[in-house]
């Protein structure tokens, strides 16, 4: 389990964070959504040590540390992928720094991801010669070599077109079933979350709080059209305008 | 668009037409200012005299290129990891650029003789700035988002600087080579002047004390050609090894 407490986190002065706490169960699929600037990526950068935190304790399998930089795989909008190498290079990446011998293995599992992926005879194709879809797929099989159990995902389909998003949130769904991953995503794609989540954690604006805390027990894959979730995410959506109207005022 | 490649060569040919025009009709002697036609004669008629100089340039010029990278690249990299000591040395640098290279030029021939190490050394010192400068601040300019993703992978700073710092700097780094060996030729040839047993910069000393002024110009073409041909080369390695621009 992965829990926050009391997180706090200013710039200038101003608190980002304010003892912001959530906890995260195991294997869970949680995202956070909120009002643009309300402090969600200073959160993640807080989280994977790129800036230190004020305050406030982070504890994630029974230990407590001071930022998960060595704990969690990492996947944002933009798909990082070095143009100097191929799909299956970056993809392997993650193994390579960690100097593990075998690469031949390494390659062998890459492989068998692309397959998985809908990526097969891609691997020695360099980035820039795929579609911005193959490429955040590559990101992804990258995100699965980090071979640690906690995920914290940026936005990572903000950037797609309508269908490629569409099968890569099927991929994240296959991405917590079969391999165990316990998922933090950020999005601002309220029927996304409502799609993909196990919980959703509506936050306001900055300093940032959790104002609604939504589990979801329905099965998944989850349909768009599904009434239930049409009112959810009115109701989000709702809170969410709420937010943006108090930041104006 | 095919036309702009032919500019250059098209503004080349009219002023070598005027000027042509110009000796001739002004009726000038070739010791003042020698036509266009009679210096590329001379150039391909005096190869077998201007070649064995010209090698040796060429040698001083390439041994100063290496010399530059060797001395260039370790020194970008160290500033590049330790930011402190790029401000220690930055001052360091920039003098070695602001003293005029003339005024060392005497003393590296006293201190080192007249045979090519003087001149490979002033070569040298000529081209190292700009691959310096160029390649610290591609090293520098790597994003933000990728040092963060390497950090997280557990990327040290030498599988770091291999898999991506370097790379990246790679097309600045090419950009500052292509500046240094643009004015390597200069100097090499100044070295030369100053004092040397073979060159084109030592020919060129010894046809201007002669009045042999067609024979300087046809030197000036050759240092150009191998100045042209050396960019050249440079871009043709940077197509190979930058290959995913």
């Amino acid at each position: 389990m992965l829990t926050v407490a009391h997180l706090t986190k200013q710039f200038n002065a101003a608190p980002v964070l304010d003892g912001f706490s959530f906890s995260l169960p195991r294997n869970g699929f949680t995202v956070l959504i909120g009002p643009s600037g309300c402090g969600k990526t200073t959160l993640f950068d807080v989280l994977t040590g790129v800036v230190s935190k004020d305050a406030g304790t982070i504890r994630w399998g029974g230990r407590t540390l001071a930022h998960l930089g060595a704990e969690a795989a990492y996947m944002q909008q933009k798909d990082l992928l070095l143009p100097w190498l191929s799909l299956a290079e970056n993809a392997m990446l993650p193994a390579r720094l960690r100097r593990e011998k075998n690469l031949i293995t390494v390659r062998k599992r890459v492989e068998s991801l692309f397959a998985r992926l809908g990526l097969a005879g891609f691997e020695d194709h360099r980035p820039a010669t795929v579609s911005g879809g193959m490429r955040q797929r590559c990101a992804l099989v990258r995100t699965l070599m980090f071979h640690r159990e906690l995920t914290l995902l940026d936005e990572p389909l903000s950037a797609l077109d309508a269908i490629t998003r569409r099968s890569l949130q099927s991929l994240l769904l296959m991405l917590q079933r079969d391999f165990q991953r316990t998922l933090l995503m950020i999005t601002h794609d309220v029927e996304e979350a409502l799609l993909l989540a196990d919980r959703v954690l509506v936050v306001s604006a900055a300093p940032m709080r959790i104002i609604q805390d939504i589990p979801l027990a329905t099965p998944k894959p989850r349909k768009p059209d599904d009434p239930t979730l049409i009112a959810l995410k009115e109701s989000v959506l709702a809170r969410l305008e709420g937010e943006l109207d108090h930041v104006v005022a | 668009m095919w036309w702009p490649k032919f500019v250059a060569a098209g503004v080349i040919l009219v002023l070598l037409i005027l000027w042509e025009l110009a000796c001739r009709g002004l009726n000038l002697p070739p010791y003042i200012l020698p036509p266009p036609s009679r210096i590329g004669l001379v150039a391909l008629t005096r190869a077998p005299l201007i070649g064995p100089h010209a090698l040796a340039t060429a040698v001083e010029i390439i041994a100063g290129i290496a010399l530059a990278l060797v001395v260039a690249i370790p020194l970008a990299i160290v500033m590049f990891a330790r930011p402190a000591l790029e401000r220690a040395l930055a001052p360091f640098l920039v003098a070695s650029q602001a003293v005029p290279v003339f005024a060392v030029a005497p003393l590296l021939v006293v201190w080192l003789g007249y045979g090519m190490t003087s001149k490979i050394l002033m070569a040298a010192v000529i081209i190292f700035f700009p691959i310096t400068v160029s390649l610290l601040a591609g090293l520098k300019s790597c994003d933000r988002d990728l040092r963060l993703l390497f950090g997280l992978m557990g990327g040290g700073f030498l599988d770091s600087l291999r898999l991506l710092y370097f790379p990246w700097a790679l097309p600045q780094f090419f950009a500052g080579l292509r500046v240094g060996v643009s004015v390597a030729t200069i100097g090499a040839v100044i070295g030369e002047w100053v004092g040397a047993q073979q060159g084109l910069g030592y020919l060129m000393i010894q046809a201007n004390a002669r009045l042999q002024v067609d024979l300087v110009f046809a030197v000036i073409l050759w240092l150009t050609l191998m100045g042209l041909g050396l960019w050249t080369l440079v871009g043709w390695i940077e197509g190979r090894v930058v290959t995913w621009r």
